[in-house]
């Protein structure tokens, strides 16, 4: 990649303000190679099925990714400052649990919203705290905050489930919020949030600062970049989405068990990290994770309109993950070995 | 508070030691021989994975395929079984050993050659080994009428009072000890998992290490699954699902560093021990297994915060990194 200073400049010094634009380079962009897998998914799914194409059933499948979607966005932003957080499912559970004690208590859509925000705002504050203060790594604090948050559901609530709420809540989850196109709320709070956090990471200085923590938490610090308390912002806000996120599950389902979200973490992980965000920090960018939202969403949904079950269109998923990570790998080691 | 870190597993030690003691005042049945020897047979399986999970963390990586390397073992051994039945139990093993050390041979290929990161690999194979079962087996089971007695029986033998499982613990045990400590390949673990960079002066080929780590892992596992479905009477593609966190969880509390390098073999058995008692504990106490899961990560976070105190104390760094830096180069 180094051959391209040679190009016809006046002085042999001549530095560039930015690499050149080369087509391999473009199509090898991992956003590229991201719309090229949607497009394979859509064109594929659209010759299989005729009912792949209908706007209702479009809509209808983004009940299925919209809130972990929502939760991907600022996992997205965890990882890339190197952490993470596996508590964010049993979050879910511990808002769910409250949300469904307030509508068994009788109380009304806005009270049973403000709680369900709340307790994920405390639990993920509550993360937070720990990171910052124990310097333990992420991984572990919210493996074991995982296993408190969803075993608090679990002593609460037994093998019992929660099924009373109000039709105006409900109705959050189960009406579509413009008829036309058909938008279900959580699908319109995702995009909505997409364009807040891409604007944020990519167009403030904010933003930038993440990049900066998760390319080298040191320099960061020593440049003057309050590293602790963006981490502590971020895992607050992960609770509060996982709050969000609470909110629109529950009311979607309209019934609270224990086990609701079971797994979510590892679902969302898995979006992260096929949209193009690094395991090891500094890289991604947030049309990557959609774009990741939207591969995974209909290929699901495809797979599912063509009756394949469920645990076999996780293994599909596994091995996109891994092949989409890998193929990158091996197709830059031919090119560019050293 | 050095001393706390030199001695933390006889610290952790005397804390089972008071758990167990305290148990069995408020509920005397849970004091009984009987009892101690339905514990170590109950979390033998967590010994052994543990133990296996700790030999990856070690190297900076992670394993979190493990329980769905068990469930997809335990279902191909077992549907092996239904075609060759009433084999020697030993050939079963081997065969699990030999599928499960496969597929650990699969991710250690991912990561060690194509250097995708280990949670990464590890995550998609967890899905692509579990939706397998549904793939070999069309969703059905393996049942205890489907066995045969020699498959069946193996896991029952016992030995003391003891059963098979426990005693196959102990000889992983025995041989992590032998290979962690007294082995070039095993002191690599640590070498790799301490300092990359340096490890790779000394001429050790992380490739190697990895390799050898999910290899291990792997076969573990797979051991552990024939073992499971055979004891367990059942094979599904649901068996031990989540399990690998309660595997990981018992590594934290043994006192093994997630940033890699550090963790040993007594450690390792005294936090599997910890959950154990606790599973055990709560029946005995009458209390709901609900509290299990509470419990068991109320744990965590004491364990790994207290240890990061002892280690982040009379240093005032900027950064956890910078502290946990210091923490392991004053080891």
């Amino acid at each position: 990649m180094s051959d391209h200073s040679t190009t016809s400049s006046p002085s042999r010094y001549t530095v560039a303000d930015r690499a050149p634009r080369k087509l391999s380079a473009f199509l090898l962009r991992w956003e590229s190679i991201l719309v090229m897998m949607l497009a394979a998914v859509i064109i594929g799914n659209t010759l299989k099925s005729p009912y792949f194409l209908d706007p209702f059933n479009l809509a209808d499948a983004t009940y299925n990714f919209s809130e972990k979607a929502i939760m991907a966005l600022i996992m997205a932003l965890l990882i890339l400052v190197r952490e993470i957080d596996l508590s964010v499912a049993a979050i879910v559970a511990l808002s769910s649990l409250a949300i469904g004690y307030m509508g068994e208590a009788g109380y009304g859509l806005v009270p049973l919203i403000a709680t369900g925000l709340a307790v994920g705002l405390v639990c993920g504050a509550f993360n937070g705290f720990l990171v910052t203060r124990s310097g333990v790594p992420s991984i572990v604090i919210t493996i074991g905050t995982m296993s408190l948050y969803r075993g608090i559901a679990q002593v609460s609530l037994g093998d019992q489930a929660l099924t009373t709420y109000p039709q105006r809540y409900l109705d959050l989850g189960q009406s579509y919020l413009f008829d036309w196109p058909p938008t279900p709320l959580s699908f319109f709070l995702f995009l909505v949030l997409a364009i807040c956090f891409a604007v944020f990471l990519h167009k403030t200085s904010a933003g930038r600062q993440l990049f900066a923590i998760g390319a080298n938490p040191v320099a960061a610090r020593f440049s003057g970049i309050r590293v602790d308390r963006i981490r502590l912002i971020l895992f607050t806000l992960s609770g509060l989405l996982a709050g969000l996120g609470a909110v629109l599950l529950t009311a979607r389902i309209g019934v609270m068990r224990p086990n609701i979200a079971l797994g979510w973490e590892l679902d969302i992980i898995t979006m992260v990290i096929l949209g193009g965000v690094a395991i090891s920090g500094g890289v991604g960018t947030i049309g990557g994770v959609v774009l990741a939202v939207f591969v995974l969403g209909l290929a699901t949904f495809g797979l599912s309109l063509m009756n394949v079950p469920g645990i076999v269109i996780n293994v599909l998923l596994g091995l996109l993950l891994i092949i989409s990570i890998a193929a990158p790998i091996i197709i830059r080691g031919q090119s560019g070995r050293r | 508070m050095s001393l706390l870190l030199r001695y933390r597993e006889a610290i952790l030690a005397l804390i089972i030691a008071l758990m167990v003691t305290g148990i069995s005042l408020y509920a005397p049945p849970f004091g009984t021989l009987s009892n101690g020897v339905g514990v170590l047979n109950d979390t033998a399986f967590l010994f052994m994975m543990a133990l296996a999970q700790m030999i990856v963390i070690l190297t900076r990586g992670i394993d979190l395929s493990v329980a769905a390397n068990l469930a997809l073992t335990g279902m191909l051994t077992g549907m092996f079984n239904m075609v060759f039945p009433d084999l020697p139990a030993l050939i079963y093993v081997a065969l699990a050993l030999a599928i499960g050390g496969g597929l650990g041979l699969i991710n250690g290929s991912l990561i060690a050659f194509l250097r995708i990161p280990p949670i990464v690999v590890t995550l998609g194979t967890l899905a692509i080994f579990r939706g397998t079962i549904v793939v070999v087996d069309g969703g059905s089971q393996v049942n205890t009428s489907d066995m045969s007695s020699t498959f069946a029986g193996f896991p029952k033998l016992e030995l003391f009072g003891l059963s098979s499982v426990f005693w196959i613990a102990a000889i992983v045990a025995v041989l992590a000890w032998f290979f962690l400590g007294q082995t070039r390949s095993g002191r690599g673990l640590y070498a790799v998992g301490g300092n990359p960079v340096a490890a790779r002066y000394c001429g050790i080929s992380l490739p190697y290490q990895q390799m050898l780590a999910y290899g291990i892992s792997g076969a573990v596992a797979g051991m552990s699954g024939y073992l499971w479905v055979a004891r367990y009477g059942v094979a599904y593609v649901e068996i031990a699902s989540g399990y690998e966190l309660t595997v990981i969880a018992a590594c934290v509390i043994g006192g093994v560093s997630i940033g890699g390098g550090v963790g040993t073999v007594a450690g390792t058995l005294l936090g599997a021990l910890f959950i154990g008692v606790i599973v055990n504990a709560l029946p005995v106490m009458q209390v709901s297994p609900f509290w299990q899961m509470a419990i068991s990560g109320a744990v965590i976070l004491a364990a790994v915060i207290i240890n990061a105190r002892a280690e982040g104390r009379a240093l005032k760094l900027i950064l956890p990194e910078a502290r946990r830096a210091a923490a392991q180069a004053k080891r």
